[in-house]
């Protein structure tokens, strides 16, 4: 059987995000297993510009567009039964290991009467995959039975971003749905900022709860600024209140793989570790020498990050 | 209002998971096991609710054979009125516990079905998201406020892109995630008193049973290692090693 493959577009209205194309990587190493066609279902209003980028992934074949008043903003309640009529006729449904993804998918899943696969890191065949449990301590091999839709998230941190260049083929699809009255969007506070996306930057300065206070992460934020680096957070520091939830790099807050990733001040427990692995070179600064993230960190320094976060700033300008 | 939790028994979250030489699994024998941390905060957020007069009664539920037993009465110990062990031997997949826990909540006339984020053995995180799907009821999953006012709940949730607020009509679906609340402490008088409070046992085919084509797991690998790299004498010494790997 050839692949037919969906996956749900992840976007804010106007901007696809990077995890759609880095699903499609994903979808296209399914493809090596039998051939196949990639399409992507983007859901919302007023999304032309998003259908427009995701039409331009390379490899995709077509994009199918649902544009409806309650699809906006992006709601489970009202995109998993969009998905999951979608993927009627499809051999897998994927969506990115985001928040959004992993609030939809599953959903419509259940909708379609079949198990998920959380986190995808490796296809080793159309119906055959590799996924991390107990915080990628273990890493399982699990193979989905002939008879149902391959319904599951693409683990971001494993794929490459797919590139430009594609011609998808834009079509609209109608919405079969209507608004579940029962849930009302009432806003999101985000943190916002013109600073590199977490999931997508070279590289990632991150603290804990060593900085010990909100104004303490502006040394971190500066030296981020001036490298052009996103800036991360251990749960400890999220916790504290000294960043906002958004920031949470680990097992339960993002799982980034940057080029580069500097800790600072972050002691390295295993659920932190978690969210940093796939990171190219981990620095570690820590004042402790027998700081359990020294034993992962590429290139460690002991030492005070007070004193060293100003001094790193200043031997680089 | 009653409201139901979910309690899953999983390795404890300090121990340091390896997988069986063999391939089969991960050791697990001999090794600590505790409710999972989602769902005794989803728990400490359910007593919550009813101490503070909005539910009458707080049902902890785990599905699993007679060892869960143990976790249901440090449900119980916590404060949970009473607790159902839905007994199965057999492995789980979210969409079964998602049957289960939809069934259950009909026949309870539940007004919250709060569960954990994520279960931290599978890593899953299906769980709640399934359950308000086959139930057709609002899912406010990740959340990390939770106020109840009368027949809605208002529910802020932990997203990607920062702090989401929506408005449910109950019942729902809640699941927690680390920064709801602060799990209470156990106090010896109340394991004494957890003993007495009533655990029924109801098989898995009474609540609808094995829901469809499960994926079959094979081996189990340990990740690639990351290895222990350089340590420089300073601060020069790092930005000069920075440099060279061409980093900076
Ligand atoms: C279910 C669950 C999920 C979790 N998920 C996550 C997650 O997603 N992400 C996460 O990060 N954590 C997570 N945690 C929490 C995790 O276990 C740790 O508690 C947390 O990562 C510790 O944060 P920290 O390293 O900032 O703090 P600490 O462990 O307190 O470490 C602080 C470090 O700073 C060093 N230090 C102190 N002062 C200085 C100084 N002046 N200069 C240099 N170094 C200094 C200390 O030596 C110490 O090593 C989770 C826990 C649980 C139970
Ligand atoms: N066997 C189980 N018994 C009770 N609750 C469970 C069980 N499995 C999962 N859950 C609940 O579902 C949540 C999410 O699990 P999962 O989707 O497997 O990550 C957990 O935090 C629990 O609240």
């Amino acid at each position: 059987m050839t692949n037919k493959i969906l996956i749900l577009a992840e976007h804010d209205g106007a901007t696809l995000n990077p995890g759609t194309a880095k699903a499609v990587s994903c979808a296209a190493a399914i493809t090596e297993h039998g051939g196949g066609t990639i399409d992507i279902l983007v859901l919302g209003e007023g999304i032309d510009g998003v259908a427009a980028q995701a039409a331009a992934v390379a490899g995709v074949n077509a994009v199918l567009v649902t544009d409806a008043a309650h699809l906006a903003p992006p709601l489970a309640v009202n995109h998993g039964p969009e998905l999951a009529a979608a993927a009627e006729g499809y051999s897998h449904v994927l969506a990115p290991s985001s928040t959004y993804g992993k609030d939809v998918l599953p959903h419509a899943a259940a909708l379609l009467g079949v198990n998920a696969l959380s986190d995808i890191m490796a296809v080793e065949g159309a119906r055959a995959f590799k996924r991390p449990i107990y915080a990628g301590n273990a890493i399982v091999d699990v193979t989905v039975p002939d008879d149902v839709i391959v319904c599951g998230t693409s683990r971001s941190a494993s794929w490459p971003t797919a590139a430009e260049g594609g011609a998808g083929a834009v079509q609209a699809r109608a919405a079969t749905s209507q608004r579940a009255a029962h849930t009302r969007y009432q806003g999101l506070a985000g943190a916002g900022g013109d600073r590199p996306d977490l999931q997508t930057a070279r590289i990632v300065v991150s603290g804990g709860r060593a900085l010990g206070s909100a104004e303490n992460f502006e040394i971190l934020y500066r030296l981020a600024d001036g490298l052009g680096a996103a800036v991360g957070a251990s749960r400890a520091a999220v916790d504290a209140g000294y960043v906002p939830n958004d920031m949470q790099v680990g097992q339960t807050g993002k799982i980034i793989s940057p080029e580069l990733y500097l800790a600072f001040g972050i002691s390295g427990a295993i659920q932190h570790i978690t969210g940093i692995k796939d990171a190219g070179t981990i620095v570690a600064v820590n004042k402790d020498a027998d700081a359990p993230i020294f034993e992962i960190a590429d290139i460690g320094l002991v030492g005070d990050l007070f004193t060293v976060v100003p001094e790193i700033e200043q031997q680089l300008s | 209002m009653k409201i139901l939790v979910g309690i899953k028994r999983a390795v404890d979250y300090n121990v340091r998971v390896r997988v069986k030489s063999d391939g089969s699994g991960v050791e697990t024998d001999g090794v600590k096991m505790s409710v999972n941390p989602f769902d005794e905060i989803a728990l400490e957020e359910a007593l919550r609710i009813k101490e503070a007069g909005k539910a009458d009664e707080v049902i902890v539920v785990s599905i699993g054979n007679n060892d869960v037993q143990q976790q249901l009465r440090t449900g119980l110990a916590m404060g949970a009125d009473r607790a159902i062990q839905v007994e199965t031997g057999d492995t789980l997949q979210p969409l079964t516990v998602a049957r289960v826990f939809k069934a259950l909540a009909e026949r309870e006339g539940a007004g919250i079905v709060l569960l954990g984020k994520q279960a931290i053995d599978d890593d899953c995180n299906q769980v709640g998201q399934m359950t308000a799907a086959l139930w057709g009821r609002p899912q406010a999953t990740f959340a990390s406020k939770v106020v109840i006012d009368g027949t809605t709940a208002t529910v802020t949730r932990e997203v990607d892109g920062g702090l989401e607020t929506l408005e449910v009509d109950l019942p729902a679906v809640i699941t927690s995630d680390l920064r709801l609340n602060e799990p209470r402490f156990v106090k010896l008088p109340d394991i004494m008193k957890a003993k007495r409070k009533p655990l029924d046992v109801v098989p898995l085919d009474e609540l609808g049973g094995h829901a469809g084509a499960a994926p079959a797991t094979g081996r189990h690998a340990a990740p690639a290692p990351r290895s222990r790299g350089v340590m420089v004498g300073d601060t020069a010494a790092l930005v000069a090693e920075l440099k060279n790997r061409g980093l900076v």
